[in-house]
């Protein structure tokens, strides 16, 4: 008999953290940093600074030279004139400090695994779209579908977001400084959505997992959504993730609202026992 | 997909084509079959602009059946009886394609009736009838059919437009936007999306006596508005009442002499982004579209699910 390998994930320090909810969320032990790196990443010096115009250049072009800075070791990338052109900073695998200074268009920042971005305008549809891990700090509001089907990692807007914000999240945060549209959490599997604003119809429609937290108004709820006790827990979770987003506005965290599944499943549990096979 | 974009000034008349032009342009990728303006000019002394065509462009992508073109002289020809029948007054004629016309006529009587004279001419479809409003659409990017139609230097308040992907329907002018409202005057509307109800409301607005000219889904929009209007319903209101009777994923544009509004479904799964200032108001399916009039970083915003807004020129 073959024996079991060690995974991958337990060799670079993972762990489960065991939370008082249903959420298994995967969690870095801080203390365990030195084992935490990325397989074929470059070695960046976040004090090797420059910039790129993207004024008149097509956004392939633009992240085939952040691909290129990096391999030369610059940490810290100043894109200037993104024109909120699309797909600007999409597939950064790598620590960076990455900074825009405007706004962008559709699917920033997606499919990033570590980077800090920080974007001084405002984003488009599906901003940081799979997000695996890193930081991403928008200054002004989001198009819908913010941080669809995120893995890991902090994604703060600290204006309003459109609608289906955090769809098919399936791990990391999610903190909105302002409102959220219709359908927030639709279908999340795992994660944390924080709102401080007011949330439109249908929040956490369809969620299998996964925690959701409003400091405003809630229009409707979803199916299979319903409000759970907000702990001590996770009142001091709220607190430290608000200074990670840099929100400084004053929250009376005992009036937050905390959403998680209801677990009913409408599709699956309506299935017969013979179909519920077959959609395993 | 498709894409859709507008722009109003607010008390001021400017270079409403260009800046259209420069929308739908960016948006090319969005749908690249055909482009189409609706642009609310300063006029001519009060009379009419009639735009109408006689037959259909059917140039290398084009799903219409093609013709001889001498056949388009004899349509003229009757519809040029067609008006004076009517008790219409012809006071320019000028033919800007061999099947696309640009007419400015006088007239004291029921629009609907010298409509469906007009359009009692074979193959001949108004394209819009106003006192400001001039709806321009052909096949190709924002820029073949500005320059085609010469839209580059139109003054005006304000304007819509439509990039379109075929996708229910063929690619041919009668299936591209923006729609007049029959038989209001100086109503258009764009549209990004699907209906799915398309047949349902278009069989009972067809038995209330309503005309459709294309099997476009968007097409709906513009009749159903125009009977809410002919009803006597306020704009802003019948467009709240499509977000109910209208099923789909839509959001959709609306201008009339001196309005522009925006409606969005209540799934809000068609995208608009909207800037709004005290001199202007642009929105469009896609940012890019904004900055290339506005090149300055600027505060733009997402619309909600069931959104209607109305804004004055």
């Amino acid at each position: 008999m073959a024996s079991i390998k060690k995974h991958k994930s337990a060799e670079m320090g993972l762990h489960d953290e065991v939370l008082t909810g249903r959420t298994q969320q995967v969690f870095f032990n801080p203390e365990e940093g030195e084992n935490f790196f990325y397989h074929d990443s470059y070695k960046v010096d976040f004090n090797k600074r420059t910039e790129i115009d993207a004024n008149n250049i097509e956004c392939i072009d633009i992240n085939r030279k952040i691909n290129e800075l990096m391999a030369k070791g610059y940490g810290t990338i100043v894109i200037k004139n993104p024109g909120s052109k699309h797909s600007i900073g999409v597939g950064i695998l790598n620590k960076l400090n990455l900074i825009i200074e405007g706004s962008l268009g559709y699917f920033g920042i997606g499919s990033v695994d570590g980077p800090v971005v920080r974007i001084s305008g405002r984003v488009g549809w599906s901003c940081a779209e799979n997000m695996m891990a890193g930081k991403v700090v928008v200054e002004k509001n989001a198009g819908s579908c913010f941080g669809a089907a995120i893995r890991g990692g902090d994604l703060i807007c600290k204006g309003s977001v459109g609608a289906r914000s955090g769809i098919d999240m399936k791990g990391g945060t999610i903190i909105v400084g302002g409102d959220a549209g219709a359908f927030t959490g639709f279908m999340m599997q795992r994660g944390r959505i924080v709102i401080l604003g007011d949330v439109g119809p249908n929040l956490g429609d369809s969620l299998y997992d996964g925690t959701i937290f409003v400091g405003g108004s809630i229009k409707s709820l979803g199916a299979d959504a319903v409000e759970a006790e907000l702990t001590d827990l996770d009142i001091a979770w709220l607190k430290r993730k608000m200074k990670v987003a840099e929100i400084e506005k004053k929250i009376d965290y005992k009036k937050i609202t905390k959403i998680v599944s209801g677990k009913k499943l409408w599709n699956y549990d309506n299935l017969e026992p013979t179909e519920r096979k077959g959609a395993i | 997909m498709c894409g859709i974009a507008g722009i109003i000034h607010k008390g001021k008349s400017t270079n409403v084509g260009g800046e259209m032009q420069k929308m739908l342009q960016s948006l090319k990728h969005r749908g690249p079959d055909s482009t189409g303006y609706a642009l609310y000019g300063n006029g001519e002394s009060n009379n009419y602009i009639l735009r109408f065509k006689v037959g259909e462009n059917v140039k290398e992508g084009s799903s219409a059946v093609k013709e001889d073109e001498s056949i388009y002289q004899e349509r003229i020809e009757q519809v040029n009886k067609k008006i004076s029948t009517s008790g219409a007054t012809l006071h320019k004629e000028e033919q800007i394609t061999p099947y696309s016309y640009r007419y400015v006529i006088s007239y004291d009587g029921d629009l609907l009736d010298l409509a469906k004279q007009i359009e009692s001419v074979e193959m001949t479809e108004i394209l819009s009838l106003g006192k400001s409003l001039e709806l321009i659409k052909d096949i190709g990017d924002a820029s073949v059919v500005a320059d085609q139609y010469d839209l580059g230097d139109f003054a005006g308040t304000h304007g819509i437009g439509h990039t379109r992907m075929a996708t229910e329907s063929g690619v041919d002018i009668r299936s591209a936007h923006p729609y007049w409202a029959y038989p209001f005057s100086d109503v258009s509307v764009v549209h990004n999306g699907q209906l799915t109800n398309y047949w349902n409301n278009r069989r009972a607005l067809e038995k209330k006596g309503m005309r459709f000219m294309s099997t476009c889904d968007s097409e709906l929009i513009a009749v159903y508005l125009a009977d809410k209007i002919r009803n006597g319903i306020e704009l802003e209101e019948s467009m709240r009442g499509s977000l109910d009777d209208l099923d789909g994923v839509f959001t959709y544009l609306v201008a009339t002499k001196d309005k522009l509004g925006m409606a969005k479904d209540h799934m809000a799964a068609k995208p608009m982004v909207l800037y709004e200032s005290d001199d202007l108001v642009a929105l469009a399916s896609e940012e890019v579209a904004i900055r290339t009039v506005l090149p300055q970083e600027i505060d733009t915003y997402d619309p909600y699910e069931g959104e209607v807004k109305v804004w004055q020129a």
